[in-house]
């Protein structure tokens, strides 16, 4: 499973950390930081984090 | 929206039947927020607002371009604007809002509003006219970010129009809404409050009080109205939406259930009090929800009973701020306090009942998502409250 941001896209809105903060996080600056290959068993968490994200900057690649 | 998510969470909750999404617009599901700001700034291409569907609905049958104009759902059967008919074991209702018009006489030839797609690409159009007078009907959501969007753009004067004393009073309160006319004033927007458009002339719009704004373009914001016409005669209770019990079904039946917009559901994380939520986010929650609810019917088993209890989340860009908000603010308007930083910087506002915090709403740069987003955790920790 290969996630990928479109950071041109991303406004740091972080609805992603909170569907998947395994995945995603924000740092001190409020900045969009995340795992570009997380383990399969977060499949259904970054599902959600791709449909909750504002901008729809978020896929999911396999 | 809300079909496209229906149909995906209808396959994750295991249903593996036959699903139609009949859409009046002629395009496949598209993200709607960018349409008063990125879209219409030119920051981002039209093309780029598709949703990328989930593979597991590549089997499902798409009816675009055709709006469903009739339903008899005891005979669960529902009727297309070309004439034919859908027979159905189980209906997702999802059929959005349209925007409020004012009702005043006069020339219509400037009048917009800016709901979908190609709203947006007329107006982008105009606003980009060297020149241009803006006149924006309605202080909420919308008409503000459409003027930050204009005065961006190069507008040569844009005033929001609207009765109440402040913009997005009614939503925020006092406080925030203070700020609010503060930083759109300082970016160059022009407001008259306390007063309606209540004529259009060939100049432009005539307000209650007398005044008369010189305009090119319109912009009416003045809310919205649920798509439910089509669901009359069939005993539901479609006053300012479907109502909807705790787990999204109308009418009390088990195969009948509503998402969206036009969904007005009881939040069990509140007073239980049946409400519409127009938040981007409600679409996706009230989607997870119902697909849940129906594709246990469909299966022949008995839904979850846990009542559906989402966190209400929005956001609003306007000119160089977010705003950013968790909870319900307008549950809380009596008793608001600021949490962190000042009014004329970044700041997090805390909205109470009956002494516990039901939502926050912080206003400023970049790093005010983050700030509101610490809050978050202790509005999920808050027990419901009876009203």
């Amino acid at each position: 499973m290969k996630v990928v941001v479109d950071t041109n896209k991303c406004q740091d809105h972080g609805q992603c950390v909170f569907a998947a903060p395994d995945v995603f996080r924000l740092d001190e600056a409020g900045r969009l930081a995340y795992v570009s290959g997380p383990d399969e068993s977060l499949r259904a968490d970054v599902e959600d984090a791709a449909d909750v994200c504002p901008l729809q900057a978020i896929t999911l690649e396999d | 929206m809300g079909g496209l998510r229906a149909a995906e969470q209808l396959r994750a909750a295991g249903y593996t039947g036959l699903i139609t999404v009949v859409g009046e617009e002629p395009r496949m599901p598209y993200n709607r927020p960018p349409l008063s700001k990125e879209v219409l700034a030119g920051r981002q291409s039209f093309d780029s607002l598709a949703f990328r569907p989930r593979a597991s609905v590549a089997d499902v049958k798409w009816v675009l371009g055709t709006a469903v104009v009739s339903a008899d759902v005891g005979r669960r059967v529902v009727g297309l604007a070309d004439g034919s008919e859908l027979t159905f074991d189980g209906l997702v209702v999802a059929t959005g809002v349209r925007p409020r018009r004012l009702r005043c006489p006069g020339l219509a030839a400037r009048r917009r509003t800016l709901r979908t797609l190609a709203d947006a690409r007329v107006l982008r159009a105009e606003l980009t006219r060297p020149g241009v007078r803006v006149v924006v009907a309605g202080a909420g959501f919308i008409g503000c970010e459409v003027a930050a969007t204009a005065v961006a753009l190069g507008a040569a004067e844009v005033t929001v129009v609207d009765p109440e004393p402040l913009p997005m009073l009614r939503p925020l309160g006092e406080l925030t809404a203070r700020e609010l006319l503060r930083r759109h004033e300082w970016h160059g927007v022009r407001f008259a409050l306390g007063t309606a458009v209540t004529a259009f002339d060939d100049r432009g719009v005539v307000l209650a009080d007398g005044r008369r704004l010189n305009a090119d373009v319109v912009v009416e914001a003045v809310g919205s109205v649920p798509n439910t016409d089509w669901l009359a005669g069939n005993g539901l209770d479609l006053d300012d939406g479907v109502r909807t019990d705790g787990l999204l079904r109308a009418g009390g039946l088990p195969y009948l259930v509503a998402v969206g917009d036009v969904a007005r559901f009881p939040n069990a994380r509140y007073d239980g009090v049946p409400r519409r939520v127009e938040h981007w986010s409600i679409a996706g929650d009230s989607a997870k929800r119902a697909a849940r609810t129906l594709a246990a019917h469909l299966a022949g088993t008995e839904p979850d009973p846990e009542p559906f209890a989402p966190l209400p989340s929005f956001w609003s860009d306007h000119h160089d701020f977010r705003l950013q908000c968790f909870g319900a603010p307008a549950l809380g308007l009596d008793d608001v306090r600021v949490l962190e930083g000042e009014a004329a910087g970044d700041f997090v506002v805390g909205y109470h009942r009956g002494g516990r915090l039901v939502g926050v709403v912080a206003l400023g740069g970049p790093a005010v998502t983050a700030a509101a987003a610490r809050h978050r955790s202790a509005l999920l920790k808050q027990p419901a409250f009876t009203a």
